[in-house]
């Protein structure tokens, strides 16, 4: 993940508050945290907002602690600390590991259709993560969208009407952009997507589809 | 594992001394946020020397000091996402022994101790109150060999403390927009990307620290 200084397309402010406060869904947390993976001016700017919060807990309210309350934390300090789980070394940032349980080459693809495959991540309910391989020089079916589509480029590349996204940049998509993400020839691309909001096919036989691939 | 009450304050961290002489006074407000024993005991911002005590001895009068300080803060951040005052004691309780158990992963050159605490804090509030798993940045760390320098620790602590000012001095309204985001009471769509906060400072003085860790990780 040596691509740091080509990555041209970045998260948004409002993406990185929100993954400072806490506040946005697992899907869009798992995008964030693999593109700050990638990316350290990202991740500063991250950690600037982490800051804030913070200088919150300074300077905000206080609520007293039980009676005791220390002797059962060092209680709980001595049994010592939760097991964490060991990870291999993999293709993907740390991250996204954690959610294929391994590297790209462990992904349980599944067809979608014209060469292009995909795999449903395992997040909470109120956005949906998955992975997608498409071919070189093939393309997704035009889509728009009725919330926010995030879109991380792993590997290869891909352009739509707006830009070129090479691995690390990411695309924030909402409901006023309809594209068709077509890969660059030379090599398959591989992306991280997360939607708050199903997406819209515009062509019918897609859209008869939808409910079975859940994308 | 716990016997080593008495010898807390004079041992380790001396390496990671800062001249604290340097930083700005703590504004009037500030002071008063404090408890008034740990006011005289420690200065606010002590706390870098207080993590390091942790980690090298498993000082426990250092990580009195901190509970006593930031434990009521945590609770009241985790009552303020919405926790019960019983689920958000214990929810303290559990990022107060996290915060024991993390000390060596601490990094004064890129974090304040208040900040870490927050993104503990904020994880906790993730995992017990909105059950989801939290998926963080590759984690990056000073090898044996290397560690940040003084110079830089000192100014990002600055720095950090620099915005918690800048932040009391926001006129109401926009502090209570920040706030609003960071308790969760609007929608990650709703979140303006103006804080009205000079943030371009400590961007870059981060963006720096990364670049000084990663060096010295190839």
């Amino acid at each position: 993940m040596n691509n740091m200084t080509q990555i041209k397309h970045h998260l948004t402010d409002q993406l990185l508050i929100g993954y400072a406060a806490g506040t946005l869904p697992e899907a869009f947390n798992l995008v964030v945290a693999t593109h700050l993976s990638m990316c350290d001016s990202c991740r500063a700017a991250a950690q600037a907002y982490d800051v804030i919060g913070g200088a919150f807990l300074e300077t905000d309210a206080q609520a007293s602690m039980d009676e005791g309350a220390l002797e059962e934390t060092l209680a709980l300090i001595g049994k010592g600390p939760s097991a964490a789980k060991p990870m291999a070394a993999s293709d993907v940032p740390s991250p996204l590991r954690a959610y294929i349980g391994g590297g790209l080459g462990d992904v349980k693809w599944r067809s979608v259709g014209m060469g292009v495959r995909q795999a449903v991540l395992s997040t909470s309910k109120s956005a949906t993560a998955r992975l997608l391989y498409i071919p070189a020089g093939a393309a997704v079916p035009d889509h728009g969208h009725r919330g926010t589509e995030l879109t991380l480029v792993l590997q290869g590349a891909f352009r739509d009407a707006t830009a070129r996204f090479a691995a690390g940049d990411v695309e924030v998509a909402n409901e006023d952009l309809n594209h068709t993400p077509v890969a660059e020839i030379g090599e398959d691309c591989i992306c991280l997507a997360a939607t708050d909001a199903p997406l819209r096919f515009n062509s019918w036989i897609p859209r008869m589809a939808q409910p079975f691939l859940r994308i | 594992m716990f016997g080593i009450l008495d010898r807390s304050h004079e041992t380790g961290a001396s390496e990671y001394q800062v001249p604290y002489g340097a930083l700005k006074p703590i504004p009037p407000h500030y002071q008063k946020a404090n408890t008034p024993t740990v006011k005289k005991i420690v200065p606010q911002n002590t706390w870098v020397e207080h993590l390091k005590r942790i980690q090298a001895d498993q000082d426990q009068r250092a990580f009195a000091e901190l509970f006593a300080h930031f434990a009521p803060r945590v609770k009241a951040f985790l009552m303020k996402s919405g926790a019960s005052p019983s689920m958000a004691e214990e929810c303290t309780q559990e990022v107060m022994a996290t915060l024991w158990h993390k000390a060596h992963l601490f990094d004064p050159s890129r974090a304040s101790v208040a900040t870490w605490i927050f993104t503990i804090a904020r994880n906790k509030k993730i995992d017990a109150l909105r059950k989801q798993r939290r998926p963080e940045p590759e984690n990056l760390e000073w090898g044996p060999e290397a560690e940040p320098e003084a110079a830089d620790i000192l100014v990002l602590q600055q720095e950090s403390q620099q915005l918690t000012q800048a932040m009391t001095a926001l006129p109401s309204q926009q502090r209570e927009l920040i706030e609003k985001a960071y308790f969760g009471d609007l929608s990650h769509s709703e979140i303006a990307a103006e804080t009205g906060l000079p943030l371009g400072t400590i961007k870059s003085r981060l963006r720096l620290a990364l670049s000084k860790l990663r060096q010295t990780m190839k």
